[in-house]
């Protein structure tokens, strides 16, 4: 039971660091909160049931052609909104409201589609056999995702410490007013950001109907917020907390529904209140709050 | 003060008598007091969003406890409505009370801790292990008190109360000090403004008035489930009205309330997929072009308005 759990935890754990990596992204180099992330975790899981069912090409296979698409809709994305938000009065606060705007629209456009019900892929499409590790037994689908979230959250991990864009990309991060007066082209740093946190969430969707069980138009919004969670719980604006939060979240949703499986729904929001309340920069956070 | 008086003769009196006698000429009353209900949302998050600049995504939370506050009064001691609309409005101010410390955040952080909060609050409520205190998910009947025409009429008593608050915050010094706070909390301060307690109780006005306004609700409706009266979609409702109108205005929250609520009872009820569609994309062009809301065209004319 407790091995269970655990283990259940530290895979689950990646799956949702890997869905708050983008959002925190987003909100390190751009300091604007994308309130449709979870809405594009949704879309990615949508690509991926329409290539299985039409042409039942493998999710595994999808995720390659969804990363790409996702990050070459993002560019186009960033110039409409981003540019025109930094220059508002209080970007931070107007991008919750557009962005929630969007979110409408895309889970608009996905319920005319495809109405109100849920769709799932069926579970072994990523492996027959269930997988044992110490005496306990996992559906294969739960580690393929895990794994693939542990390459992703690694390659993201590449990008930022080992290339030349990925350390613009923390200059930024850090120091945006400097970053652009030494010239770096802020706008092409956050594009390709922004591009890749969209390519990250459509991954993430496309293990949505593993992990979750299924997906639906309206997931967005619940997604979103579990993401917040995650990043907050890690840290706003620092994309490798977001491993750490994911972890400690994936692990206490476990445990919660192992032992106290009625009130385990609760446990996200209390979880986000007594971190903000706590520290409100996240456990790994540096800055200082106003205030 | 003149103006002040001028705000109550033409707003707020104008506006009480119109709802006051519009169910004598308009038979779909359950809409009148939706429209009701959500102006005043609308308004209290003009208190506390339009004067303090906090964004408070969970406000609906407020309008719950009201609602469960009433009911439980209601169901357990059977107690009159009127002290059952007490017990409302001080859950709310319980609730409030209880997340006051959520003021040391700001932006994002704050709009989502508030959200979290409201959803937490939810899944106590609707949780199967209080079924015997708060009828878990099953929701609470209310036959017993059902009473119309006497829940609408205190429902407008609410919204006139709203108007006060709000033509009162915007005529007088403590109205201008939460708007200076709003702009430079440091300078408020250093200029003599009490922040903590200014900003406190905006917070707690604003409670108070969606905890009222939410134990008329489950008054009124009488029968409803825990998601009905926490509906996240409420708050990001009257977030959107404010915004749309105009907030830190009298007016604002009013023309966003006539205009977006009215389109949604045109086409809304039919076809809500299309409905989100325009709602959305309105919400966005309101970001993009008219970040003040749609009174900042009049103020850019050079009109004065309320």
């Amino acid at each position: 039971m407790l091995i269970y759990a655990l283990i259940a935890g530290l895979l689950f754990g990646l799956y949702f660091s890997l869905i708050g990596l983008g959002l925190n992204l987003v909100f390190g180099v751009m300091r604007i909160v994308n309130l449709a992330h979870g809405d594009f975790l949704m879309l990615g899981g949508f690509a991926a049931y329409l290539l299985f069912t039409w042409r039942a090409i493998n999710p595994i296979c999808s995720v390659f052609l969804v990363f790409v698409v996702f990050g070459l809709i993002g560019w186009p994305l960033y110039y409409m909104f981003v540019p025109r938000l930094q220059a508002a009065k209080d970007p931070e606060m107007l991008s919750l409201i557009l962005f929630f705007g969007f979110s409408q629209v895309v889970e608009a456009f996905a319920t005319i589609r495809f109405g109100t019900s849920e769709y799932s892929i069926p579970g072994d499409v990523l492996g027959r056999e269930p997988w044992h590790i110490l005496t306990q037994t996992f559906p294969a689908s739960w580690m393929v995702s895990g794994i693939a979230s542990a390459v992703c959250i690694g390659l993201v991990y590449l990008y930022l410490y080992r290339t030349r864009l990925g350390y613009l990309t923390r200059a930024v991060m850090s120091q945006r007013d400097e970053a652009l007066s030494t010239g770096i082209n802020v706008h092409v740093v956050s594009a390709f950001a922004f591009g890749l946190s969209l390519a990250l969430a459509a991954v993430a969707g496309v293990f949505a109907p593993f992990m979750f069980g299924s997906i639906l138009p309206a997931m967005g919004v619940g997604v979103t917020i579990t993401s917040f969670a995650v990043i907050v719980v890690g840290s706003l604006g620092q994309p490798l907390g977001t491993l750490l939060g994911g972890m400690i979240y994936g692990v206490a949703l476990m445990f919660m529904q192992t032992y106290f499986s009625s009130w385990a729904n609760l446990l996200p929001y209390l979880l986000l209140i007594f971190i903000l309340l706590v520290r409100p920069t996240g456990l790994l956070g540096k800055r200082v709050r106003h205030a | 003060m003149r103006r002040s008086m001028c705000h109550l003769i033409f707003i707020l009196v104008p506006v009480v008598i119109a709802f006051a006698l519009l169910p004598r000429v308009y038979s779909n009353h359950l809409l009148l007091f939706n429209f009701v209900v959500f102006l005043v949302l609308a308004q209290g998050i003009n208190v506390i969003y339009g004067f303090s600049g906090y964004l408070p995504f969970g406000y609906v939370g407020f309008f719950g406890a009201g609602a469960y506050g009433f009911s439980l009064l209601v169901l357990h001691l059977h107690a009159h409505p009127l002290p059952a609309l007490a017990a409302g409005a001080v859950a709310a101010l319980l609730l409030g009370v209880i997340l006051t410390p959520l003021l040391r955040l700001e932006g994002a952080y704050f709009a989502i801790a508030t959200l979290a909060a409201s959803e937490a609050v939810l899944q106590v409520i609707s949780n199967p292990n209080l079924t015997d205190i708060t009828q878990g998910p099953y929701g609470v009947r209310l036959s017993g008190v059902y009473a119309p025409r006497f829940a609408y009429g205190m429902a407008v008593a609410i919204l006139a109360f709203t108007f006060l608050v709000v033509i009162f915050l915007r005529n007088s010094r403590f109205g201008l000090a939460l708007q200076a706070i709003r702009e430079n909390p440091i300078s408020a301060g250093m200029a003599g403004v009490n922040v903590v307690r200014a900003r406190v109780i905006a917070w707690l006005v604003s409670a108070l008035i969606a905890g009222l306004i939410g134990a008329v609700y489950a008054w009124y409706i009488s029968v409803f489930y825990p998601e009905t009266v926490f509906d996240l979609g409420m708050s990001i409702f009257a977030i959107v009205f404010a915004l749309f109108g105009g907030t830190a205005t009298i007016l604002g929250p009013l023309l966003g309330v006539a205009i977006l609520y009215g389109v949604y009872n045109g086409i809304g009820i039919a076809t809500p997929q299309y409905f989100q569609l325009v709602y959305g994309a309105l919400i966005m062009a309101l970001v993009l072009f008219l970040p003040n809301g749609v009174l900042s065209l009049a103020r850019r004319w050079g009109l004065n308005v309320p």
